[in-house]
């Protein structure tokens, strides 16, 4: 097969990467830099029998795509700041009734309104903590346009194994800019699909092995019958305000993302085998980094980059080997320190860990980076 | 078994609901309405907001989904839209359904997509133990209006009618073969179609606004009604300050889900041959 | 009187039944009481089967049955002992 390289869009890149790993409903509404994701899902989910639909609001947007989950459809959302803040409660009743959900959200300067079209990186606690409760999520921030595709299928697939909504952090740099991309052939991408039941003879929803087990979920009008409720709730379904049950339903969701987060890590690094200073950061940040890294690199400073692929779980044994080597480690990023807090709650005692935030809504020029590194010999 | 205990989830009755509360009669008009057009048990999905009616899903052998509040609708939209086969039944209380979940009502009725929404109105908020809501009467006690409610209340059936709503009806949960009835014309309508039952809750309502018990509010709801058809024939003056029950809106027209499947048809059509691009990625998958 | 008079049985469901009394308020005949609590079918015999006790109830806790008519029900939850619900622990 000749290589197939197409001018693609971030947006699209999603956008592919979801029909790849069989989207086949879509539910959102218009918001700078994401609304690309909404066009495009559009004009391709009718050709391929794909629902569509532009809802009221963005909560009524991540209800609609829970409802049809629930029929066993393959689901996806895209939205920014603002509309990711609207659907947080939504969110966490995905989490707790293990509902499988991909939500793109394309950072933009924030609070409030803030800079529609200006890149940030500033949701970075609140994909995590955004909603109320212990809950688990999955964060996976595409570094590239390539990248778009790849984490929007790894998002399908690792919400259909462990049934744990999953957010792809792009900003929007990454979701607007364009690059050259070959996708894989098509023939081999190979999505997963949730385990279900074979019949609904005895089954119960919410049965799974207590240590992080996953249950079987059947799909809405097939027979089962079953209950999904935003209570808590036993193996049956059926509310539940036990201790027992409300104890051991969220050390089971939590131990989910905890057992399985070797299976969810990925990052890419370069030159952090031998290295004094190390640079860890994700997102169209990390570009601008990795250019100040070689910059240093080539005038004999052993600098290293670490590239966060997945941000939830956070991948706390790279951080630590990284810091093993390096005696400061330096984390330049769109906000005033989030990704940061993580890396020092890890490495802290062990590295020096520099701050480097970025939030006039400009991307980082790599001598900003550049500098810091050299500071920090 | 019974004809309408068939359609419950037994092991979890005796339901949560107080005494003499209304939900339980509008949710057994509900089961005796599907009794009687004999729908298959599973392809009826019901889904529910927050708030002491949505309770009602759990105990209906169903699928169910009890999401959260205000948001029945939007979560019912996503399943009807991606299985336009099922029967889709909203079950919302009046707090739920026009408060939070106004914005979700009137678009859900714009739209005209295949639901039937039964609003359990009681005109308070129940689970959080009688605050007002948009459904309360003006001048009535709530824990939050203790002055009595300065608000005036949504007319729902008007309100659904103006969205966009193809079968709307009102009845209450003393005039119970009615209720059936409208709920059972609703569950054919094809579009989006409202029920709104006026039903009592005596431990708030009742209590806070000294009408008495369950028995008391029934006859006081009852006292307030008027048939539409029997209003025609009555002079204004008799009409005054009462709510019609019955059939009030009845306009067939094309349904969402349905037009959304037929412009799929089209454009599948007109692209059957499409090689390459975006969805070249799609065809490997199911 | 032309044909045999019709008769009735009063199926109540003791479990489920809250003690409301909106079906002995409403029922047109007076045939419904409160004992201990509980409906109870006093004058069985005025009932004409309106079923509106059985129409109205929240609770499913009464069944109007014709004699002769409707056949003998398997014994349904209401009658079966069970474990209280795990519902009972929430509120």
């Amino acid at each position: 097969m000749p290589k197939v390289v197409k001018l693609m869009q971030g947006s699209e890149a999603c956008t592919a990467g979801a029909l790849a790993a069989g989207l086949r409903f879509y539910a959102g509404y218009p918001i700078t830099p994401s609304t690309e994701v909404a066009e495009l899902c559009a004009e391709e989910l009718p050709k391929i029998g794909g629902k569509f639909i532009q809802m009221e609001d963005e909560i009524g947007s991540i209800a609609a795509c829970i409802g049809a989950s629930l029929t066993g459809k393959k689901v996806m959302t895209a939205t920014s700041g603002p509309g990711f803040s609207l659907m947080q409660e939504c969110l966490g009743y995905a989490s707790l009734c293990e509902i499988p959900l991909v939500i793109v959200n394309a950072q933009r300067m924030g609070p409030s309104t803030g800079m529609p079209t200006s890149p940030a990186q500033g949701d970075v606690m609140q994909a995590r903590w955004g909603t109320h409760g212990d809950h688990p999520i999955i964060a996976l921030a595409p570094g590239n346009v390539r990248e778009c595709f790849d984490l929007t299928l790894r998002a399908f697939d690792l919400s259909e194994k462990y049934r744990i909504p999953a957010i792809v952090l792009t900003d929007e740099v990454i979701s607007h800019m364009r690059e050259g991309v070959e996708l894989p052939d098509p023939a081999e991408v190979r999505p997963l699909r949730r385990a279900a039941p074979s019949s609904p003879a005895g089954y119960k929803p919410y049965a799974a092995d207590p240590d992080g087990g996953v249950p079987l979920m059947a799909p809405f009008g097939e027979g089962y019958r079953w209950h999904c409720t935003g209570l808590f709730h036993d193996e049956s379904g059926a509310p539940s305000g036990k201790a027992d049950v409300a104890d051991k339903l969220l050390r089971r969701l939590q131990l989910k993302m905890d057992k399985n987060a070797p299976d969810m890590w990925d990052n890419v690094q370069e030159g952090t085998e031998d290295c004094d200073i190390a640079v860890v950061s994700f997102g169209s940040s990390a570009m601008s980094a990795l250019s100040a890294v070689r910059r240093a690199r080539r005038e004999g400073v052993k600098a290293g980059m670490l590239r966060l692929k997945t941000i939830w779980p956070f991948p706390e044994p790279a951080i630590r080997e990284l810091a093993s080597r390096a005696k400061a480690i330096v984390v330049p990023e769109m906000n005033l320190g989030q990704l940061a807090l993580e890396v020092e709650r890890v490495a802290g005692c062990r590295s020096r860990v520099i701050r480097v935030g970025k939030v006039n809504g400009e991307l980082f020029r790599p001598d900003e980076i550049y500098d810091v590194i050299m500071g920090a010999k | 078994m019974s004809d309408v205990l068939k359609y419950f989830r037994q092991e979890r009755l005796p339901h949560i609901w107080c005494p003499g509360c209304g939900h339980g009669t509008v949710t057994g008009a509900l089961v005796r309405a599907i009794e009687r057009l004999g729908l298959d048990k599973n392809k009826v999905c019901v889904v529910s907001g927050i708030g002491c009616s949505s309770r009602a899903v759990g105990y209906l052998d169903f699928d169910t989904l009890h999401t959260a509040h205000g948001r029945a609708l939007a979560f019912a939209t996503g399943i009807k839209l991606a299985r336009p086969d099922l029967k889709v039944v909203v079950m919302t209380g009046d707090g739920d359904c026009t408060a939070i979940g106004g914005n979700h009502f009137i678009h859900a009725a714009r739209r005209n997509i295949g639901i039937t929404t039964i609003v359990m109105n009681n005109e308070i908020y129940g689970m959080t133990s009688g605050q007002y809501s948009p459904m309360t009467p003006k001048g009535m006690v709530g824990t939050t209006a203790p002055y009595g409610n300065v608000e005036r209340s949504f007319d729902l059936c008007e309100l659904a009618k103006a969205a966009g709503a193809t079968f709307v009806g009102r009845s209450t949960t003393y005039h119970v073969p009615l209720l059936i009835d409208l709920i059972e014309k609703a569950l054919q309508n094809d579009g989006f179609s409202v029920v709104e039952s006026i039903g009592q809750c005596p431990t708030y309502l009742g209590r806070k606004n000294k009408i008495g018990g369950a028995v008391e509010m029934l006859n006081w709801i009852k006292d307030q009604s008027v048939n539409v058809k029997a209003a025609a024939a009555l002079p204004p003056e008799k009409v005054k300050g009462k709510f019609l029950i019955g059939e009030l809106h009845n306009a067939p027209a094309p349904e969402y889900s349905s037009e959304q499947g037929e412009l799929i048809g089209r454009v599948q059509r007109n692209y059957s041959d499409i090689k390459g691009g975006l969805w070249e990625c799609a065809s490997n998958s199911d | 009187m032309s044909e045999q008079k019709k008769s009735y049985l009063h199926v109540v469901r003791e479990k489920y039944c809250k003690g409301c009394g909106i079906c002995v308020a409403f029922c047109p005949k007076q045939v419904l009481s409160l004992k201990n609590g509980k409906v109870f079918a006093e004058k069985p015999d005025l009932c004409i089967g309106c079923r509106m006790c059985e129409l109205r109830c929240p609770d499913f806790a009464i069944e109007i049955r014709q004699k002769g008519e409707d056949e003998a029900r398997a014994a349904d939850a209401g009658s079966v002992d069970y474990e209280i619900p795990p519902e009972a622990h929430h509120a």
